[in-house]
């Protein structure tokens, strides 16, 4: 904290209005939590709970849900194959955020280092995408992966080195990669961002110890730098884990989860059922699965977070 | 310096060729980041006939006619989409800055019964994102008839940014030493007036940065107008510039020249306040 204020005022404030101490506290803790929990509890907990009964009924969002089917679109869901493909492409996107994008964020971080002349630079210019709405970024990616190569970019730049455009979002194969390149573009500045803050906390003079005593520099990263960032990798790897289960703008812009429902997500899928065929009580049930499955992975993270961690305390 | 470095006699060289590689990859990178921006720059500032001939070279000179149509054409309603943006986000980050601070400071400062059960609540919230919260919010809004109404997008918004602010700002708010609460106290001051005389004006940098995140995140969010706004009057800016592209999305030039409108706001307002952005993620997600 910078200078602390003086504290000029205490002499003029009026004395106590009689009542008791303790009840003024009690007072004063009920007002300042009465509107966050009131607007948590009204439109993040109630809606949980109000979906858990509208995924029992078959209702189309018209008057009341009266045609109770119990746990049959939880059934359905699970046999449908469109489904099966978002999950199936959830956990790709997961795989490659994990095993792509996370390296790639944290290869920059440490190129970019603790004193590199100009970091600040970088690190304004790799963030930008991250500031930039999910629309604007959608929108730029379908112009340069456009398949014409005098209207896309991308295919311009192959047709130059001799390679064949390709139909980057028309192409079934290719479409997912296609969709996670946007989504590295976007999101990979704001792990390097993390990956950065917790190498500054990581005291230098340890690493310098590591090549005092003969550590070459992949020994020293590998051995010093990386376990000492393990806090930070556990953190963004839960974040990257929960994005990537509920990708949707960008899907939704850039390919509407086509062609024939190749780039599929579960939130696409939810979305068509619930506000495009209106079937919301299927599309509450598909809701409730992918909050069991982020729940899933937050109970994974917290047990790994919660583990007594010797290097707690340098981690900061 | 680096001692241990210094021993070996290529030192320098072996220097040289290292920043030449580090500096080689990070720039390759820049023009990366770059170039979806710049090709749409390129295209905001060309004529339809001059992006057709000629997709990819420099607009020179720049044509500043399909800028100019986007600010002027009242059909296309730019200024009535940044309006309502404005409205959202001054409303919600004004909405999220008082009810965090007030929230977190009685999960950072004040000691009472059910206080964990309270906290805990909160962090349930950071599992339980918008993208999959969105079918069951909506059945709430209409039962409270707030659809097509740019308060359910505020409240939604709100609600939704809560347990992390709270987090963010707690976080700060235990940070200042226990010390100057006691010397307050002593001194006759009430919890309130701890909170609105001496803690505020302290955490005024930790306030600053949930403004900043508070205004992007609510500037940025299609997802909840999509569902909320049905009225084409009611658009914030990005679910207009989605529709724009749908609409008139054979004209790629002026399309180009909404999109980088649309952006030209966010962009200007990330170099002014990239502190308070970077200062309140890192300290959301490395603390939180």
């Amino acid at each position: 904290m910078q200078s602390l204020p003086a504290i000029p005022n205490i002499l003029k404030l009026k004395p106590g209005t009689g009542m008791p101490r303790r009840f003024q506290d009690n007072l004063m803790i009920f007002l300042f939590l009465l509107p966050a929990i009131v607007l948590f509890l009204l439109f993040v907990v109630y809606p949980i709970f109000q979906s858990i009964y509208y995924s029992m009924f078959n209702w189309k969002g018209f008057g009341p849900a009266v045609d109770f089917v119990g746990l049959n679109n939880f059934k359905n869901i699970l046999s449908d194959r469109v489904f099966m493909i978002a999950l199936r492409n959830g956990f790709l996107i997961i795989g490659l955020s994990l095993f792509v994008q996370l390296p790639l964020s944290l290869m920059l971080a440490v190129l970019v280092g603790r004193d590199l002349p100009g970091r600040v630079f970088f690190r304004t210019i790799f963030f930008l995408p991250y500031v930039l709405s999910e629309v604007i970024a959608a929108l730029m990616w379908l112009f340069i992966l456009n398949p014409d190569p005098d209207r896309g970019f991308i295919n311009a730049v192959i047709v130059l080195f001799g390679g064949t455009p390709q139909a980057w979002l028309g192409n079934t194969n290719l479409v997912l990669i296609s969709i996670f390149a946007a989504l590295t573009w976007k999101y990979f500045g704001y792990h390097m961002l993390l990956f950065m803050t917790g190498l500054q906390n990581i005291p230098s003079e340890i690493e310098e110890a590591g090549r005092v005593d003969g550590a070459n520099a992949f020994q020293n990263f590998f051995f010093i730098t990386l376990p000492l960032l393990a806090s930070t990798i556990r953190t963004s790897v839960y974040i990257s884990v929960l994005g990537s289960l509920q990708q949707f703008i960008l899907v939704w812009i850039m390919s509407k989860g086509g062609p024939v429902n190749a780039s599929e997500t579960m939130a696409t899928y939810m979305y068509r059922f619930g506000f495009v065929r209106f079937q919301l009580g299927y599309g509450s049930a598909v809701a409730i699965y992918m909050f069991l499955l982020c729940l899933i992975f937050s109970l994974i993270y917290l047990h790994f977070t919660r583990k007594p961690d010797y290097l707690s305390g340098l981690e900061g | 310096m680096r001692t241990a470095q210094t021993y070996r006699p290529s030192w320098n060289v072996r220097r040289f060729f290292q920043r030449l590689l580090q500096y080689s990859v990070l720039v390759a990178v820049v023009i990366i980041v770059f170039v979806p921006i710049v090709i749409l720059v390129f295209g905001a500032l060309k004529t339809r006939g001059e992006l057709m001939s000629s997709p990819y070279s420099l607009p020179i000179p720049p044509r500043w006619e399909n800028i100019i149509s986007i600010l002027t054409t009242p059909r296309y309603s730019f200024w009535p989409m940044l309006r309502n943006s404005l409205m959202v986000m001054v409303a919600t980050t004004t909405g999220v800055v008082v009810i965090c601070s007030l929230a977190a400071f009685v999960f950072a400062r004040m000691e009472f019964r059910l206080k964990g059960i309270a906290f805990q609540l909160f962090t349930l919230g950071l599992m339980f994102p918008i993208n999959i919260a969105i079918l069951p919010v909506y059945f709430v809004l209409r039962q409270m008839n707030l659809i097509d109404n740019l308060w359910g997008v505020i409240i939604v918004q709100t609600a939704f940014q809560l347990s992390g602010n709270i987090m963010i700002l707690r976080g700060f708010f235990t940070a200042i030493p226990a010390e100057l609460q006691d010397a307050a106290y002593i001194d006759g001051c009430t919890a309130f007036d701890f909170f609105w005389r001496i803690l505020l004006p302290l955490a005024k940098p930790a306030l600053a940065a949930v403004a900043a995140l508070t205004m992007i995140m609510s500037w940025n969010d299609l997802l909840v107008p999509l569902v909320v706004i049905n009225s084409d009057k009611l658009w914030p800016l990005p679910l207009g510039t989605m529709q724009f592209q749908g609409q008139y999305g054979q004209d790629l030039a002026l399309v180009s020249a909404f999109v980088a409108l649309s952006a030209l706001p966010t962009i200007v307002f990330y170099l002014f306040a990239e502190r308070q952005i970077v200062s309140g993620l890192t300290a959301g997600a490395v603390k939180g």
